[in-house]
């Protein structure tokens, strides 16, 4: 029993087993950000509660922060009230609050890790799907609902099916080109959005090992795109040389100790999961998606698929995906024009994905014809792209570099694609109207997008490296 | 919000997508309210599909055919996918839904609906593809959906099956219970666990 490394750290977790239901699972970090959480706070008010752990709870804003002129007050009134709520609750319920223009304010899911807050073996939640991002860090890490956010603040703890566990391995090396994006858009377009639904999922293999740490948080970010409540990767050196030295992370002696501890987080050899999966990394290229879900994607050479490869219950959806895309199966997305191209959001705003951005753009320019936004995931991410004079490269290339926020991920606040334009997106989520009422959007890596921003049109990255 | 849940009688509304993400049940601008009112969401319920982009109503869309009502929506599989706004369950609650049958959903919506008295009843995809053809035949069919039991059935053609939930969520649903109701009753367990750990 409990050798898998999601068992040891659920399992560590568990307060009590409620009879014929869920468990009680103790909660490490709570991240709070302004839009899942006011109706929890205000829950808790109703009850007249106070929180049980402050001290384990963090705040910010994030998704409806503007990304220009983030010193003046936000214009949106309703994006500007729910901004001002959160920081008004922190300071209410004692929590600690990064507000707009603190130097560590950003992204949650990319302030969490940079900061040393999402640390290995830890249970971390927040009300956002893409909290999964912090399984990277060797943490069983998931989404959860307001109602949710509420119990937490309260107690400190939530009821919680335990789910199932899979492995997915991807073998060998990968090819050139191919980034952490392009493992997730490829693993989600052989599973599908909801084949993953119900288990959490552990990702191995050599091609997993040799991510980074940015690229393991891009991989784990893109879980929930399979339907798995949360991914994660063992700790290892490479997350411990991450981890060292960050704000949050424990000094001195506790380091020692904690170090110590986290390497005993791993699998055992013997570990029997619910499912396994391995995948070769040669098979995968860069990629791209053509439809309205994140599991509609192709390697970017390949066609759009055509509809007799689609199951009689599926094809209603499939067709009115492809039309909302102008899309048709069979057709080849290379050589696509294309209006927008975004590079940021928790998927992809790390340093990681500016330096990659800049390595294709160095030496080019920007197509006319495009409008580029490129957002920083976070303050750290924005400083950092100046020590290395990334901000130079991309700005004599005709780039503008905006202020750290959520921005066109999913346009709650200015950044939308207007009706009927392509974007080549760095984010995590193709649906209808997600990047703005009408904007079609297509997801691929940060290389992909700099090709098609250079270029003008549907890029392979290949041909520019 | 807080409602006992029993036994559900009542016609269906379909929507025979897969798929059907939180992002067209609330899109994320209207996601910037602080509070729960229930009418709020459930106006602006699947509102990108409901209305054109000039503010008319979408006459195509199933919500604004008369022919459609009750307080049964049946999907396509997979449905609830994607972000997890508890926002979504509020517009599906706020226009007065109380069940939502479908042959798969997302995990964290489906919790959603649970937390917000909405109960999500997974069937097998041929009782739902059944289901769709009866509701399309005669509009006016009706499913009972019998929480004690934990039975759904399709009253036309009396097929009927068992859905799962465990115990714990069903009492709280018949008693409208929260979760929060038991988590504070259970404070020294918390406790003790936190002293152990340390």
């Amino acid at each position: 029993m409990a050798n898998t490394l999601f068992d040891k750290i659920w399992d560590a977790h568990v307060v009590q087993h409620v009879e014929d239901g869920p468990e009680q699972l103790y909660i490490d970090r709570l991240y709070c950000h302004e839009v899942t959480s006011p109706q929890a706070f205000a829950g808790m008010r109703e009850r007249g509660l106070k929180c049980l752990r402050p001290g384990n709870i963090f705040c910010m804003p994030d998704h409806n922060t503007p990304t220009h002129d983030q010193d003046k007050p936000i214009e949106d009134p309703v994006s500007k009230t729910q901004v001002d709520t959160l920081a008004k609750n922190a300071e209410d319920f004692g929590l600690t609050h990064f507000g707009m223009m603190n130097p560590k304010n950003g992204i949650i899911h990319v302030v969490g890790p940079e900061r040393g807050l999402s640390l290995p073996g830890m249970t971390i939640v927040c009300g956002d799907s893409h909290t999964s991002t912090h399984g990277a860090m060797g943490a069983v890490a998931f989404g959860i609902g307001t109602s949710e956010v509420e119990m937490v603040l309260a107690s400190q703890c939530i009821l919680q099916q335990k789910p199932k566990s899979m492995r997915i391995n991807i073998e060998g090396k990968l090819g050139k080109g191919v980034t952490a994006k392009d493992i997730a858009l490829y693993l989600m377009s052989k599973l599908t959005t909801s084949g993953a639904t119900g288990y959490f999922v552990e990702y191995a293999g050599e091609a997993v090992r040799s991510l980074s740490m940015e690229g393991r948080l891009t991989l784990c970010n893109l879980s929930i795109e399979m339907g798995a409540r949360g991914g994660f990767i063992a700790p290892d050196e490479v997350t411990f040389e991450y981890v060292k030295g960050r704000e949050y992370a424990p000094k001195g002696e506790d380091w020692e100790k904690a170090v110590a501890y986290w390497k005993t987080l791993r699998s055992g050899d013997d570990a029997v999961f619910d499912k396994e999966l391995t995948f070769k990394a040669e098979d995968i290229e860069p990629m791209v998606t053509y439809g309205t879900n994140p599991g509609m994607g192709m390697g970017i050479t390949e066609s759009i698929p055509s509809l007799d490869t689609v199951p009689e219950a599926g094809k209603a959806s499939y067709l009115k995906s492809l039309s909302y895309m102008g899309f048709k199966p069979g057709q080849k997305l290379l050589g696509t024009p294309v209006d927008y191209v975004f590079l940021g959001a928790c998927t992809n705003g790390r340093i990681e994905d500016f330096r990659a951005f800049a390595s294709i753009v160095k030496g080019r320019r920007k197509a006319d014809g495009v409008t580029a936004w490129l957002v920083p995931g976070s303050w750290m991410v924005s400083e950092q792209i100046k020590e290395e004079g990334l901000d130079k490269i991309l700005e004599e290339a005709g780039f503008e570099i905006r202020q750290p926020g959520c921005s066109a991920c999913l346009a709650m606040n200015d950044d939308k694609i207007p009706a009927g334009k392509l974007a080549v997106s760095t984010s995590n989520r193709n649906f209808e109207g997600r990047q703005g009422p009408g904007a079609r959007t297509v997801l691929a890596s940060p290389l992909v997008a700099a090709a098609a921003a250079v270029t003008g049109v549907i890029t392979d990255p290949r041909t520019l490296i | 919000m807080k409602q006992k849940f029993n036994i559900i009688t009542s016609t269906c509304v379909p929507l025979p997508l897969e798929n059907v993400d939180t992002d067209q049940i609330i899109p994320a601008r209207f996601l910037k309210a602080t509070t729960r009112e229930e009418s709020f969401f459930g106006d602006n319920l699947f509102r990108d599909w409901r209305y054109n982009p000039d503010g008319s109503l979408n006459k195509d869309f199933v919500l604004n055919d008369p022919t459609y009502s009750g307080e049964i929506l049946v999907a396509g599989k997979n449905f609830g996918s994607g972000s997890s706004r508890e926002h979504a369950a509020w517009a599906i609650a706020g226009y007065g839904f109380r069940v939502v049958i479908s042959s798969f959903f997302a995990d964290i919506h489906k919790n959603n609906e649970l937390n917000n008295f909405v109960l999500p009843v997974v069937v097998s995809e041929g009782f739902l593809a059944r289901l769709f053809d009866s509701i399309k035949t005669d509009p006016k069919m009706q499913v009972e959906v019998n929480l004690p039991e934990q039975t759904v059935t399709n009253k036309a053609t009396g097929e009927s099956e068992r859905f799962e939930i465990n115990g714990y969520k069903k009492y709280c649903l018949m008693n409208a219970l929260d979760d929060i109701d038991f988590l504070l009753e259970n404070k020294d367990k918390i406790e003790a666990w936190e002293n152990k750990v340390r």
